[in-house]
């Protein structure tokens, strides 16, 4: 049980974290200036998020050391004063230990398709975590009751841009035209869900139904079409809630991991 | 009035230490002198995201990554201020991006550096957010108003970054032989340039004498210098780390710091254009603002739509 929650706490990190990083790419190369601060904002609540999702998990990793002996998790082997830490979870794990969806890794590209994602991201994030703030874990649900009030303007805002950009301009029109057609596919991950997920009186069912719903308000509103009207026979790619990545995290993780990887062993 | 009474009563309030607002009558050469030297620090604000821009993604930790986020996003909120005093004067926001990136405005030199390690986001912090303290200090005191109150706003945050870039470097001071080193060449290389941001002697300066009877600026460049050598002159000692300055020492007679010679001849050559980032540091602005384009035009278009949709309903 105490594994599942481990593994559970890890990927909701892995989230917040991998599209954190990702949108802090645009942080002064922005847009117009207000718009760099509000994605810089929404950066930092999501490394905000990760951290609290890490430090629970080391918490729990560490407990779980001392009741079970000597069998350390990778990350424990390599230093930290022999203890787990957000930074050893978030810098030392791996490219398969990493098990966020493979939507929130997706490149920035164009200012549509980093709205797209969040949009998407956070219209699911907010579904998920209203659930997940009655779970029976205290800690998880005080995570994502702390959580869903940063949500609730992420999707504000995403959702503000994805109309705006879908009613604005022929060009801006036929961004989000493509942005759709590259990030669809990576929506339905959302749902299905990993073993890991399934003991915690989450209705992933009821989230996708809400999610298909909301996206279609919003969508309808920009005058946008989702893939085949947004029924279930789009294919949809799988395989990041269990370390199986598109080829961009190996990258995310070079770059986010370097400093720990060439100076082992330091306190920054 | 006539023009020479307009200037009289002008001075007398500058004189009186009453702030000059938008609507009050100013003389052209003031007015300009304000646009250049507020959009000059407007565009120091955002091209000073770049450098430390470049550190976000391989920050060392998450809590060093949100705080250096969180700072060079408040930059960013630095520029947005002093645009916004920059349009009391009657020159758009737009406008002034413009001369920044047809090349015929400037920004703080210090901005062409690169940042090579991670300490240098402590060096930055320490360095050049510190001689940007002395320099923003006084101006919270300058003679035009909407200038005088963004800088208020600034100056909190400016030495709250200072504090942040020495405690950077404060635990590689006590980390690791290579985590020391690093240290130190940061300091080494940013020491001169941060001297460079005070600019030219005194003597040297050609604008320097109107703004001060105009109380635009109250102290000099060589005052402003001097005071920053002797606080960091202090601080490196907490660091048991060394300025990289054969000439540094303490002078009783003075109460200062003595120094050494800035190489002027990097000064001017950064200033016009060949330091080793100018051309990065512009195109990156310029790719950045044209690039999105689109963007501030679909919003525009829609913002239009929404508003003639209200109308018809
Ligand atoms: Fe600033
Ligand atoms: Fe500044
Ligand atoms: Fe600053």
């Amino acid at each position: 049980m105490n594994q599942l929650l481990i593994d559970y706490t890890l990927h909701l990190a892995d989230n917040s974290l991998i599209l954190g990083q990702r949108n802090s790419e645009w942080c002064g190369h922005g847009p117009v200036l207000e718009q760099d601060i509000a994605i810089t904002n929404i950066s930092l609540d999501l490394i905000g998020q990760a951290r609290n999702f890490y430090q629970y998990a080391a918490q729990l990793i560490n407990a779980q050391d001392k009741s079970e002996g000597p069998k350390a998790p990778a990350p424990l082997e390599r230093g930290f004063g022999g203890e787990v830490t957000e930074d050893s979870l978030a810098y030392l794990r791996k490219e398969r230990e990493f098990s966020n969806c493979l939507l929130v890794e997706q490149p920035n590209k164009d200012w549509a398709q980093t709205i797209l994602r969040q949009f998407f991201f956070s219209q699911y994030q907010y579904l998920l975590f209203e659930q997940l703030q009655n779970t029976k874990d205290e800690q998880l649900a005080a995570i994502a009751e702390k959580s869903l009030k940063e949500i609730t303007y992420h999707l504000r805002w995403s959702g503000e841009w994805v109309i705006r950009l879908g009613d604005g301009t022929e060009e801006s029109h036929q961004r989000m035209i493509k942005a759709i057609d590259e990030l669809w596919r990576y929506t339905g991950e959302m749902f299905t869900p990993a073993e890991y997920e399934k003991t915690f009186g989450i209705d992933f069912n009821k989230i996708k139904e809400d999610w298909s719903q909301k996206v279609k308000i919003i969508f309808d509103e920009a005058s946008l079409i989702p893939p085949l009207g947004g029924g279930g026979a789009a294919f949809m790619q799988t395989g990041g809630k269990t370390g199986k990545h598109t080829e961009h995290l190996g990258y995310i993780l070079t770059e986010l991991q370097y400093m720990q990887r060439a100076y082992p062993r330091c306190e920054w | 009035m006539n023009t020479f009474d307009l200037e009289k009563i002008f001075q007398e309030k500058i004189d009186g230490e009453i702030k000059i607002e938008p609507k009050d009558w100013m003389p052209d050469a003031y007015r300009k002198t304000n646009i250049r030297q507020i959009s000059q620090h407007a565009h120091s604000e955002i091209v000073g995201m770049l450098p430390e821009g470049n550190w976000i993604s391989r920050a060392p930790s998450l809590k060093r990554k949100a705080i250096l986020l969180a700072k060079v996003q408040d930059e960013a909120g630095h520029g947005l201020y002093l645009y916004s005093a920059c349009e009391t004067l009657g020159i758009t926001r737009e406008e002034t991006i413009n001369d920044l990136h047809s090349g015929k405005a400037k920004y703080s030199s210090i901005f062409n550096y690169p940042t090579l390690t991670w300490a240098d986001m402590g060096a930055i912090g320490w360095l050049v957010d510190g001689a940007a303290i002395m320099n923003q200090v006084m101006l919270t005191r300058t003679s035009y108003g909407p200038y005088a109150r963004a800088m208020v706003r600034i100056c909190k945050e400016e030495s709250f970054h200072q504090r942040q870039g020495f405690e950077i470097l404060l635990v590689l001071s006590r980390g690791s032989e290579e985590q020391k080193a690093m240290c130190q060449d940061a300091i080494n290389r940013w020491w001169w340039p941060s001297l460079m941001m005070f600019g030219p002697h005194d003597s040297e300066s050609t604008n320097s004498e109107q703004s001060m009877k105009w109380k635009i600026k109250r102290k000099t460049n060589d005052e402003l210098r001097q005071n920053f050598v002797d606080m960091c002159a202090e601080q490196v000692k907490i660091l048991g780390m060394k300025l990289p300055d054969d000439k540094l020492k303490w002078n009783d007679k003075k109460q200062h710091y003595d120094f050494g010679e800035i190489d002027w001849n990097e000064f001017w050559n950064v200033v016009k254009g060949n330091g080793p980032c100018n051309k990065q540091r512009l195109d990156a602005r310029r790719k950045a603002w044209e690039e999105g384009e689109w963007v501030r035009e679909a919003a525009a278009a829609f913002a239009e739509k929404r508003k003639a949709r209200q109308q018809a309903a």
